[in-house]
């Protein structure tokens, strides 16, 4: 879902990145409190793990591709603040060197992808954890629909640029429908990747879990209460 | 597992992924490009302004053997990612010994 130049107009990407440099400055003060000397490690491996697996596109549908978008691996392994500095580095790497996605709308896919699908993973696996038992399995399985909904969230975000400021005159509609049902498909993918790679890392090091962390502690207040 | 042998196998893991699996990855437009393409907006695209770089689309120029230039291109960018977000993690994090 890397936006190319030209897509939108420059107007909305300057408009979308002067957000994006907003966020990043509030997670950078914000990851703060979730990185320590074991976890920014961790963080660092997210971002390159991410980088690494979006080289590897999927098909989803006749003549589709899709790859992992990262969100709610990164969110669920790091917090949200993290997964959005994690996810701007990847994004921003890859404009830079690998020529994937335009340089003037990076804001634009800082947007949609570090911001958006990651408060969204962020919120819907707090409301799924909570209706589930707390055990490892929830945080997985909880980190899996999450994912399966930041893709198309960061689809539908895509789609509120076009209707903005599209360089090309489409309908919004149709833009809409064909971008979040190619994205459900892809979210299926996403969130495979993304419950193998949270098992792994909870069967190996739970302890450097940020979502696993959490449900921890917040046992700990409530059996003190 | 112990911190080293947990970040140098998840290091390792992506040094595969990128540097030797990526090779068989499907070559088909991703989502936003197909609907794009499918919808007509793609013309609105303009080239990258980095397309004549040295690693642009995940390819070392020059490199003529597609599994060496891609499999290289990932080995640098799985390197670049590590060395540049490991770095900006170490400098954000909790000091030891610093409050909260």
């Amino acid at each position: 879902m890397h936006i190319p130049d030209g897509f939108i107009d420059i107007p909305t990407s300057a408009a979308f990145a002067a957000i994006a440099a907003g966020a990043v400055a509030v997670s950078l003060k914000g990851a703060k409190s979730s990185l320590d000397d074991k976890t920014a490690p961790l963080a660092g491996l997210t971002a390159t793990f991410i980088f690494a697996v979006q080289m590897l596109n999927f098909p989803v549908a006749a003549g589709t591709s899709g790859h992992l978008l990262g969100a709610a691996l990164a969110t669920v392994l790091v917090g949200p603040y993290a997964a959005t500095l994690a996810i701007t580095i990847v994004l921003l790497l890859q404009a830079l060197l690998f020529a994937d996605g335009g340089l003037s709308a990076l804001g634009l896919s800082v947007f949609n992808m570090s911001i958006v699908a990651v408060w969204v993973s962020y919120a819907i696996f707090l409301l799924v954890k909570k209706i589930l038992p707390k055990t490892k399995s929830s945080v997985t399985a909880a980190a899996g629909v999450a994912a399966v909904i930041s893709v198309p969230a960061a689809a539908a975000s895509f789609v509120l640029q076009y209707a903005i400021g599209a360089n090309a005159t489409f309908s919004v509609s149709s833009v809409l429908a064909a971008m979040v049902g190619t994205h459900i498909l892809i979210g299926i993918g996403e969130a495979l990747i993304t419950v193998f790679a949270v098992g792994a890392v909870l069967a190996s090091r739970s302890d450097l879990v940020y979502g696993y962390k959490n449900q921890k502690s917040s046992l700990e207040i409530r059996s003190a209460a | 597992m112990k911190q080293k042998t947990f970040l140098i196998s998840g290091f390792i893991a992506s040094l595969f992924l990128a540097g030797v699996v990526s090779f068989y990855a499907s070559s088909h437009p991703d989502g936003l490009e197909k609907v794009a393409e499918d919808i007509g907006f793609i013309e609105t695209a303009k080239e990258n302004t980095n397309a004549d770089g040295v690693l642009a689309d995940y390819g070392v120029k020059g490199v003529d053997n597609e599994r060496l230039s891609v499999g290289a291109a990932g080995v640098i960018g799985v390197i670049a990612t590590g060395v540049i977000s490991t770095g900006l993690f170490m400098l954000v994090r909790r000091k030891p010994g610093s409050e909260k």
